[in-house]
C-alpha cells in the first residue's frame, strides 16, 4: 500500500464516495487539499464567490438528488461564512458534508491567523462534527461523515482538518462500512403500531393526511401516492413536502399553514384522524399549538426521528421508522385485509371539503396596468410545463411560487423552509443545474433576496449554468412590508429598497442576458424568450410587479389555523 | 419534577460540550452535572439533574439520544435508585463552635479532613437534599466556603446501565 498525504486522502475519499462536484473556495489552511484536487479530474471543483454559497449550492445539489452535497472551505472566515449555509441545511435536514481547513495542530488555541473554533461554532447547527487531529483517523472520519450525513434523519456534518494533517502521510484504507455503537438509526417501523394506525385510519370519519419534507428526503413519494390513492383521503404537503403528492391531483388540498389554502387548513383543523408523515408540526404549519390541540383528533405520526414526535403536539400513535417502508407496510396491511374506508362516510367529508375548496382562496385580482406576481408564477408554470426544478429565496415570492407552481414530482421545489435564509435561491439553482443538466432550473426570487448572494452570477457564468432567474421586483422587502401593513399601522420601517441596481445591466455586466418586463401583456413573451431563444444562457428577468400585492390566505403568527385572513377581508 | 438523567457517552473531546450545549440551546434546565470516565476509558458517564414537565423530560431524553456521541440515556428517577453527592465545606471553627461543629459532622456522618486553629474542612457524602439540610443546620455566619460535586446516581439491584 502506498503512502498518501492527508490532502490526497481527502480527495481519494471524495472519489470513493463518488462525489462529482465540490463547491468551495481556497485559502491558506486548505492549500494542500487544493493541490491534491488539482492533480486529478474525477472530482470537479466549483469555485463559488462566497463560502455561504458553497454550502447552499452543495445543499441544493443534495435536495435535488438524494446525494450528499460537499463543500470545501478554508479556516477562520471561510468556516464562519459557511455557517449560514450549514444552519440552513440543518434546519431542513439536508445531507451535506463540509470540509473545513484548520490552522495546524500546534497553532490551535494560539489565536493564529485565520483561526476560529469551527467545531465549537458549528456544533449547534450540525448533525455532527469532527476535528481530525491525526492523519491516521482521516479516511475513517470522512467515511463516518458521509454515513452520518445521509442516514437516519439526514443533516450536515463538518469535518475540520488542521493543515499539518493534510501534509502528514499514512497508508490509505477506506472502510467499506461503518459501525458505531453510539449511532444506530431506527429504520423499521413497529408492526403493532402500524396495525394500530391502519385500524384508526379505517375508523376515521374525517381523515386527513399531512406530509412534510421527510417524505421527499426519504424518497417516499411513490409509496405516499399509492397509500393516499388507496385510501381516497384528502392530503396536504407542507412547504418542504411539496411534490411528494401530485399537486394537480384532486385529493391534494394545497399547502397548509400560514399561507396555506382554506381547504387544507380547515381539513387539518377539523379532521378526526390526522396521519402526519415526515412532518414536524412547525409553527408556520399548525399556528398556535394550543389552538390546534383544542379540537379532539387522533394523531398518527410517522417519522425517522423520535424527537420530532410529540415535540409540539401530543401524538396518539407514534411510529418511528423509515417513511417508505412504513407506508409500504400500511398498503400491504390494507391489501391483505382487503379493506378500505367506508365510502359514504368519506363522501360526506369530501363534500364538506369541496365546500371549503369552492371559496377559491387563491383567486387574486389581475390588474391591467401592473404585473401581479402570482400571474408571473402561473405563466412560468405554463411555459415550463410544470417540469422545471424551481428554487426560491425567502419572502413573498417564495410563498407565491409554492402556491401557484403545481409540483407533481418530488425534488423539483427547493427552498429554505426551516431557517428561512434569504440568498439561497441562486446557489441552490447552481447545485441543481450541475446535477441535472437536462432539466430546466428556475430561481424565483425578489430584489431583496437576490442581492444577498448576487456575486454567484459570476460562478454561474464560469460554469455556463443556464439558470432562469425570475426576479419579482416590487421595490420592497415584500413580506416585511406585508407584516408592517397588517400589524404595524403601515409604518414601512426600512422595508423600502431604494437605490436598486439596474438588474438588466447587472446581469449583462456578469456576461448574462438581462430582460426587464413592466407590463402584464409582456410577461408570457419574455418567458418564452428566456426559455426558448436564450435556452442555453442564464437569463435574469426583472419583473416590475405590483407593490401592494400581499400573500393570502394568511394565518397571523400565534393564531389558530381556522383564523385565516383572505383577500376579500381587506 | 426533578429528574436524574444518566448518560453513557463516547469519551471524546467535545462530547461534554455537545450535551451542555443541547441544554442551553433548547432552554432546558441543569441543576447539577457531573462527568468522569468509567472503568472502560473509552466511555464517560455523565449525570444531569434537571427538572421539567413529563413532556420536557421526554424531549430531553430524545434529544440526548439524538446526539451522535451519546450511547445510552436513562432517567434514573423513573425507578429505584441511589443518589449521592460529595460536599467539602470550610467552616470557621473557634471557641465553643469547634465542639458543636464536630458533633454536627458526626450526626451527618461527615468527616473533618482538615483542621487549623480557626477552621475545619468537613467532607460529607449524601443525597443533595441531605447536604442542603447540613448547610441549614450550621450557623450561616460560620460557613467560609462550600464546594459540591453535583449528583451522581445508580440504579438499584439488577438495573444496570452498560453498553
Amino acid at each position: 500500500m502506498t503512502m498518501m498525504t492527508g490532502a490526497e486522502i481527502v480527495i481519494r475519499c471524495l472519489q470513493e464516495e463518488k462525489v462529482e462536484y465540490v463547491f468551495g473556495y481556497p485559502g491558506g489552511a486548505v492549500l494542500h487539499i487544493y493541490d491534491a484536487l488539482f492533480k486529478q479530474d474525477q472530482v470537479k471543483h466549483v469555485l463559488v464567490r462566497h463560502e455561504q454559497a458553497a454550502v447552499h449550492a452543495a445543499d441544493g445539489l443534495a435536495r435535488s438528488s438524494h446525494k450528499v452535497g460537499v463543500a470545501l472551505v478554508t479556516s477562520g472566515p471561510g468556516a464562519t461564512n459557511a455557517v449560514t449555509g450549514i444552519a440552513t441545511a440543518y434546519m431542513d435536514s439536508i445531507p451535506v458534508v463540509v470540509i473545513s481547513g484548520q490552522v495546524p495542530n500546534d497553532y490551535i488555541g494560539q489565536d493564529a491567523f485565520q483561526e476560529c473554533d469551527t467545531v465549537g461554532i458549528t456544533r449547534p447547527c450540525v448533525k455532527h462534527n469532527f476535528l481530525v487531529n491525526d492523519v491516521h483517523k482521516l479516511a475513517q472520519t470522512i467515511k463516518k461523515a458521509f454515513y452520518i450525513a445521509n442516514s437516519g434523519r439526514p443533516g450536515p456534518v463538518v469535518v475540520d482538518i488542521p493543515k499539518d494533517v493534510t501534509a502528514a502521510k499514512c497508508k490509505f484504507e477506506y472502510p467499506e462500512t461503518i459501525q458505531m455503537r453510539s449511532y444506530n438509526p431506527v429504520v423499521k417501523g413497529h408492526l403493532g403500531q402500524i396495525k394500530k394506525a391502519v385500524h384508526l385510519l379505517l375508523e376515521a370519519k374525517r381523515p386527513m393526511i399531512y406530509t412534510g419534507g421527510g417524505v421527499v428526503l426519504a424518497n417516499g413519494a411513490e409509496q405516499l401516492t399509492r397509500l393516499t390513492r388507496r385510501l381516497g383521503f384528502p392530503i396536504t404537503n407542507t412547504l418542504m413536502g411539496l411534490g411528494a403528492y401530485p399537486a394537480t391531483d384532486r385529493q391534494f388540498l394545497g399547502m397548509p399553514g400560514m399561507h396555506g389554502t382554506v381547504e387544507a387548513n380547515l381539513a387539518m383543523q377539523h379532521c378526526d384522524v390526522l396521519l402526519a408523515i415526515g412532518a414536524r408540526f412547525d409553527d408556520r404549519v399548525i399556528g398556535n399549538p394550543d389552538n390546534f390541540a383544542s379540537l379532539p383528533r387522533k394523531i398518527i405520526h410517522v417519522d425517522i426521528d423520535p424527537s420530532s414526535i410529540s415535540k409540539r403536539v401530543k401524538v396518539d400513535v407514534p411510529i418511528v421508522g423509515n417513511v417508505p417502508d412504513v407506508l409500504e407496510e400500511m398498503v400491504r396491511l390494507l391489501d391483505a385485509g382487503n379493506t378500505g374506508p367506508d365510502p359514504e362516510t368519506l363522501a360526506a367529508w369530501w363534500q364538506e371539503i369541496e365546500g371549503w375548496r369552492a371559496k377559491q382562496c387563491m383567486k387574486y385580482v389581475r390588474k391591467k396596468s401592473v404585473i401581479m406576481p402570482q400571474y408571473v408564477i402561473e405563466k412560468l408554470y405554463e411555459v415550463t410545463g410544470g417540469k422545471a426544478i424551481v428554487t426560491s429565496d425567502v419572502g413573498q415570492h417564495q410563498m407565491w411560487a409554492a402556491q401557484y407552481y403545481k409540483f407533481d414530482e418530488p425534488r423539483r421545489w427547493i427552498n429554505s423552509g426551516g431557517l428561512g435564509t434569504m440568498g439561497v435561491g441562486l446557489p441552490y439553482a447552481m447545485g441543481a443545474a450541475l446535477q441535472h443538466p437536462e432539466t430546466q432550473v428556475v430561481c424565483v426570487t425578489g430584489e431583496g433576496s437576490i442581492q444577498m448572494c448576487i456575486q454567484e452570477l459570476s460562478t454561474a457564468k464560469q460554469f455556463r449554468l443556464p439558470i432562469k432567474i425570475i426576479n419579482l421586483n416590487n421595490r420592497y422587502l415584500g413580506m416585511v412590508r406585508q407584516w408592517q401593513e397588517m400589524f404595524y399601522g403601515s409604518r414601512y420601517s426600512e422595508s423600502y429598497m431604494d437605490s436598486l441596481p439596474d438588474f438588466v445591466k447587472l446581469a449583462e455586466a456578469y456576461g448574462h442576458v438581462g430582460i426587464r418586463v413592466e407590463r402584464p401583456e409582456d410577461v408570457e413573451a419574455a418567458l418564452h424568450k428566456a426559455f426558448v431563444d436564450y435556452k442555453d444562457d442564464l437569463v435574469f428577468i426583472d419583473f416590475i410587479t405590483d407593490q401592494k400585492a400581499n400573500v393570502f390566505p394568511m394565518v397571523a403568527a400565534g393564531k389558530g389555523l381556522a383564523d385565516m385572513i383572505l383577500t376579500e377581508d381587506l | 419534577m426533578r429528574h436524574i438523567i444518566s448518560i453513557l457517552l463516547e469519551n471524546e473531546a467535545g462530547a461534554l460540550s455537545r450535551v451542555a450545549g443541547l441544554f442551553s440551546a433548547r432552554a432546558y434546565n441543569i441543576e447539577t452535572l457531573t462527568v468522569a470516565p468509567t472503568e472502560d476509558v473509552s466511555l464517560s458517564r455523565l449525570t444531569i439533574v434537571t427538572s421539567g414537565t413529563d413532556a420536557v423530560i421526554e424531549q430531553i431524553t430524545k434529544q440526548l439520544n439524538k446526539l451522535i456521541d451519546v450511547i445510552k440515556v436513562v432517567d434514573l428517577s423513573e425507578a429505584a435508585h441511589i443518589e449521592r453527592e460529595l460536599m467539602l465545606i470550610k467552616v470557621r471553627a473557634t471557641g465553643k463552635d469547634r465542639e458543636e461543629l464536630k458533633r454536627l459532622a458526626d450526626i451527618f456522618r461527615g468527616h473533618i479532613i482538615d483542621v487549623t486553629e480557626s477552621t475545619y474542612v468537613i467532607e460529607l457524602t449524601a443525597s443533595g437534599a441531605k447536604l442542603d439540610s447540613f448547610i441549614q443546620a450550621i450557623d450561616a455566619g460560620l460557613i467560609l466556603e462550600t464546594v459540591r460535586t453535583g449528583v451522581c446516581g445508580i440504579g438499584r439491584g439488577e438495573r444496570i446501565l452498560k453498553v
